[in-house]
């Protein structure tokens, strides 16, 4: 017998499923402003002098960079409660998008910084600007500049490794769809228009961030 | 009730690891040949296959890995094709890897001037053999470095088939924690066992591509 696909028997779930894309978008959203922003201090934190410095965050980078996301959240939401520090699943789920996307950002930054020419920082220099006024004023617009569309491309690739935030029940797009499916036992439908849905979301991210990029650093035109 | 020591984790985290190691590699080898068939139809002189192969990009890298692996896991079940976790799994991330792989491979090609392109012609070589002379061998010299990097990105990759029962690293963890109770130990395991594989990897991509730009 041939199989009926029966799209119909989602729409009564379309609450359920609204409600998950709505905190797939406010974990992406926390993630980014949360995540992007300790990437610029780590970034920062980078150029220091402190060698010791330096090495941390280094390896900070390194160590999550060269993890599965999946064993992150894990960690931070099994692991964590056994050192006395016991999250909910939605604060979990916001906290590994953070570690994660902040150690990435950490590294597409600090790539733009290296690429700011050396005679600017050196002119802002004997300007007599302080460490972090060249950081501010001098290097960082070039340098977000400069990364932003590997910055969009890594949140976006954020955005999509959130679904598997379900797995500690944060009751996300993919839970939402784990959740009809347990129900109705239409599988491949509740996975298909989930799909659909993820899709939707990447391409209106990838939209959304090149719009943030286009205000935010446009060349000004000097008068 | 029977103890479970340090070293009884850390031996079966490793038996398990095998099995990351082993999808890693089918994915990597799968997915590179698939992927060397997206290059081609991508680079193709058909407009209407280098826009279905990009739809078929847009698709596996505007989805989760996830959703991907319960489209196969599920989906394929309702044709009639079941597929054990392992298969669901080794097929999915073949599929995503031959996507990342392509478009990965796509932009070294393009990064071959054209008048290499318009010289091999003007020599009246074929499509294939422009490629296999002339293009390629310049192509891959670009290419090694960012394939290296993806690779870490397939290992971490297979983290998720744990969530369809396939039994990996991961799986591993979570089974173990389940049976121990000791989840900060065990899943600090589990990322220091992956940090292992992956990290000589990455350092590995990172040397070839300063020695690629030495050359230049």
């Amino acid at each position: 017998m041939a199989y009926q696909f029966d799209f119909g028997s989602l729409w009564e779930y379309r609450g359920v499923i609204a409600d998950g894309v709505g905190l797939t978008i406010r974990l992406t959203a926390v993630g980014t402003v949360a995540g992007v922003g300790l990437g610029i201090a780590g970034a920062f934190a980078r150029t220091s002098r402190s060698p010791a410095l330096k090495a941390a965050v280094g390896a900070y980078v390194e160590f999550i960079r060269n993890t599965p996301f999946l064993i992150q959240l894990f960690f931070i939401f099994f692991g964590l409660p056994v050192l006395g520090v016991k999250l909910s699943e939605w604060q979990a789920a916001s906290l590994a998008m953070v570690v994660n996307l902040a150690a990435y950002s950490t590294e597409i930054i600090r790539a733009g910084i290296q690429a700011v020419p050396k005679g600017q920082i050196e002119a802002a220099e004997a300007l007599a600007m302080s460490r972090l006024q060249i950081f501010r004023h001098v290097i960082l617009g070039p340098a977000m500049r400069k990364v932003w569309p590997a910055l969009s491309s890594q949140i976006v690739i954020v955005m999509l490794g959130s679904s598997v935030c379900s797995q500690i029940a944060a009751e996300e797009l993919t839970y939402a769809a784990n959740f009809i499916q347990s129900r109705n036992f239409r599988a491949f439908e509740v996975y298909f228009v989930s799909t659909g849905l993820y899709l939707i979301l990447a391409v209106g991210l990838r939209a959304l961030l090149k719009l943030v990029g286009w205000s935010l650093f446009r060349r000004r035109r000097h008068v | 009730m029977f103890d479970i020591s340090l070293w009884d984790i850390v031996r079966n985290l490793l038996l398990a690891a095998r099995w990351t190691v082993l999808l890693s590699l089918v994915a990597f080898i799968c997915g590179g040949i698939a992927g060397l068939a997206v290059l081609f139809a991508r680079v193709s002189a058909f407009p209407w296959l280098r826009r279905a192969m990009g739809w078929y990009i847009e698709l596996f890298q505007g989805t989760p890995l996830l959703m991907q692996l319960f489209l196969c896991f599920f989906g394929l079940s309702l044709v009639g094709i079941e597929l054990s976790p392992w298969e669901a799994a080794a097929l999915s991330l073949t599929l995503f890897a031959s996507a990342f792989l392509g478009e990965i491979w796509r932009g070294c090609v393009e990064a071959v001037p054209k008048g290499q392109w318009e010289a091999s012609s003007a020599l009246a070589m074929g499509y294939f053999q422009q490629m296999r002379y002339v293009v390629l061998p310049q192509a891959m010299r670009l290419a090694v470095a960012p394939t290296v990097g993806f690779s870490v990105q397939l290992i971490k990759g297979t983290a998720v088939t744990s969530i369809i029962g396939f039994i990996e690293l991961t799986k591993a963890g979570t089974m173990i924690t389940n049976a121990t109770f000791r989840p900060f130990t065990v899943y600090g395991l589990v990322a220091v066992f992956y940090f292992c594989l992956c990290y000589p990897l990455s350092l590995l991509a990172r040397r070839l591509e300063r020695k690629l730009h030495a050359a230049r």
